[in-house]
């Protein structure tokens, strides 16, 4: 996993509620290899229309550079739990999700592929809003930098906005860490759990296979 | 301290804690062809499957409905699942196993999920088997990996909600009008990240299909997990089922399993309550399973919550009502509506009747389809004039060949009217199995209590009657 430490860029606003992972990675694109990437397919039947034209109104088309951060509504990433949604946005240069409320499985996918999910109150996720609108609108885009070590978002103009972050994943994340070859450290715990829940649970272990 | 059913379950799988969260042990490992991904990691780095006989593989997601729309693409991804648990000594059911079947209804019926058992799957609606009183929970393809590698997850333990359901369920309602009430009332986000425990008379009462409905949707609410604490109507479900412990051993299970209920006065984050007397027969309007409305209801105005995004996707003005909107197609079928008991339910209100739109049907699983042929009611949904499909997601997911055209409006019992789930620009309106019948028999959406229900033939009652007393 690449390690987060410091990212740059422009921002982009999708200001709805519920934004799900069907519309994110629509079904019918998730047949492909990780490594033949995702990021053209991200949120593919909102950005273009049927007959595969992109819509000028759509903010991810109005930008000249692909963002670095993404701000939405509430329940982000609902519904399917499709790790694809992550590698799609992911894909697509962004690395920084912030919304007023996530889904839980999303999160801890995004988590795993070095896309750090921001939860920010309203007040604050208003003022990101309007330094990246305003921004918009004026002939530059306006960068905003992403710090995970202090825990702030910080844009020229825009006061500083500090956020949370769960402490393991924090230090996973700086460090690109992947949480399965720690866990294997702990192999002999997982083999000492098994002897005694096999023999107190002799059913865990399916009849007729 | 006194604790719920899931800290019990939590205690008796925690390997570890460390940094907030805890390294649980998982008892049941099920895999579809989604599982790619996870395959992919763990192949790159060399690694191994921990427990191959705790993991089962079912070809569900790209399995076609119909030969006609088969095809080549959703094919590869079947035979990339039968490859990846042939090369790893897991059993998997892949195409023409008659145990094959949609995951969250097929493991149950094989007797894979057992009450108190730590279950996992990469997809969403896992929750379903948390109707058994189990702890299962949906996850993503880095945790499918970690989980084949190590049969161990990272978790951090959810806090507890418990929704309470008294009183009863009127006629013409069922468990899915039900979750569609309880997800109207607390929102999409109502449970974000809790372990949501059922418990009420009207709870008890439900059949293990009307709980795994239940349990399934609970999803829709955000929640990780819904759970039904393990009963008579549980252990009575479970006996003699194929890979279910057998004789003395499973007495001596149901008695441990005896214990998996919450102590009196655990604490939960939040309680809901809910009076099942209340319930209609409910139908979504929206692109979001909190847009749902009682059928004798209208379309909400802009004004009053109507969402005017979703209002203009899906083709409605607010004001409008329910019961006059008119629809292309129906579809039966699903993890959450694809059983047994839901195919029956619409039998009864097809029996007789041919349909005013195409109705496409797809048994939960080819065990479901061999008792719905052996019942006679397959004969039934063929009579009506419906299409009776091989099991899979179908219709539920527009990525196996079956797909609602843009613009067309379809009454279904699956689980998400989301933008586009059924196909590019499809609109989706969410309800039970009977609503769905009576949809495609009037070509609109109509209130299933006014149908009259003919008579099933008398194979369908007698093969109901015995499966009942089963």
């Amino acid at each position: 996993m690449q390690p987060f430490t410091t990212v740059t860029g422009p921002g982009v606003v999708l200001d709805r509620d519920n934004i799900d992972t069907d519309q994110l990675i629509p079904a019918r694109f998730m047949k492909r290899s990780r490594t033949e990437g995702y990021g053209d397919q991200l949120l593919r039947d909102l950005r273009f229309d049927e007959d595969g034209e992109p819509d000028p109104a759509f903010p991810l088309n109005r930008l000249a550079e692909p963002p670095v951060l993404m701000v939405a509504g509430k329940n982000f990433g609902c519904g399917s739990s499709r790790e694809a949604a992550v590698y799609a946005l992911v894909d697509h240069g962004i690395r920084v999700v912030v919304a007023a409320s996530f889904a839980d499985i999303f999160r801890g996918n995004a988590g795993k592929n070095g896309l750090l999910t921001i939860a920010l109150g309203d007040a604050e996720r208003a003022r990101l809003v309007r330094f990246v609108e305003r921004e918009r609108a004026s002939a530059e885009l306006g960068r905003l930098t992403i710090d995970l070590e202090t825990q702030t978002i910080a844009g020229e103009g825009l006061e500083t906005i500090e956020f949370d972050i769960d402490a393991g994943l924090k230090r996973r994340l700086l460090l690109g860490l992947d949480e399965l070859s720690e866990t294997l450290e702990d192999e002999p715990m997982i083999t000492a759990f098994e002897t005694r829940h096999f023999a107190e649970r002799p059913w865990v272990v399916p009849a007729n296979r | 301290m006194r604790q719920t059913i899931v800290d019990k379950i939590w205690a008796a799988h925690e390997i570890l804690a460390r940094e907030g969260s805890s390294l649980l042990f998982v008892d049941r490992h099920l895999l579809h062809e989604g599982s790619h991904h996870a395959f992919d990691k763990i192949g790159a780095a060399g690694r191994k499957v921990r427990h191959p006989e705790l993991t089962f593989g079912v070809a569900d997601h790209y399995a076609p409905s119909s030969e006609l729309r088969a095809n080549a693409a959703s094919a590869t991804m079947i035979e990339r699942l039968s490859a990846n648990t042939a090369r790893h000594g897991i059993g998997s059911f892949g195409l023409g196993d008659a145990r094959r079947g949609i995951v969250h209804v097929a493991m149950p019926e094989q007797g894979l999920t057992l009450p108190g058992l730590v279950i996992v799957c990469g997809d969403s609606h896992t929750a379903t088997h948390g109707a058994f009183g189990a702890f299962a929970f949906g996850i993503g393809a880095s945790e499918v990996a970690h989980v084949l590698a190590t049969q161990a997850l990272w978790q951090k333990k959810p806090p507890a909600m418990r929704i309470t359901v008294t009183g009863e369920l009127p006629f013409g309602t069922t468990a899915k009008d039900l979750a569609l009430h309880i997800i109207g009332r607390i929102g999409t986000g109502g449970a974000t990240g809790h372990a949501v425990e059922y418990a009420g008379a009207a709870i008890s009462a439900l059949s293990m299909e009307g709980r795994m409905t239940l349990c399934n949707m609970t999803i829709e609410m955000g929640a990780r997990s819904g759970i039904v604490p393990p009963d008579e109507t549980t252990f009575a479900w479970l006996r003699g089922r194929p890979m279910a412990p057998k004789g003395a051993a499973f007495d001596r299970a149901v008695q441990s399993w005896k214990a998996l209920r919450s102590d009196a006065g655990a604490d939960y984050a939040r309680e809901v309550v809910i009076d099942a007397g209340e319930v209609a027969p409910m139908v979504t309007w929206g692109t979001s399973p909190e847009q749902v409305a009682p059928v004798t209801g209208a379309v909400p105005e802009p004004a009053a919550g109507g969402d005017a995004e979703a209002l203009d996707y899906m083709g409605l003005s607010g004001g409008e009502s329910l019961s006059e909107i008119p629809i292309d197609r129906g579809f039966i079928g699903s993890c959450t509506n694809g059983r047994y008991s839901d195919l029956l339910a619409a039998a009864r209100v097809l029996a007789g009747r041919r349909l005013a739109v195409p109705l496409l049907v797809s048994p939960g699983s080819s065990e479901v389809a061999r008792q719905a042929e052996e019942s006679g009611i397959a004969a039934i949904f063929r009579a009506a004039g419906a299409e009776w499909g091989m099991s899979g997601c179908s219709l539920c997911v527009g990525m196996n060949g079956d797909r609602v055209q843009a613009g067309e409006r379809c009454a279904s019992t699956s689980n998400r009217n989301f933008r586009g789930r059924q196909g590019p620009g499809a609109r989706t309106h969410l309800m039970s199995p009977a609503m769905v019948a009576a949809a495609a028999l009037s070509g609109r959406i109509a209130d299933v209590r006014a149908m009259e229900l003919a008579a099933l033939p008398e194979a369908a009652e007698s093969f109901e009657a015995a499966r009942a007393g089963s």
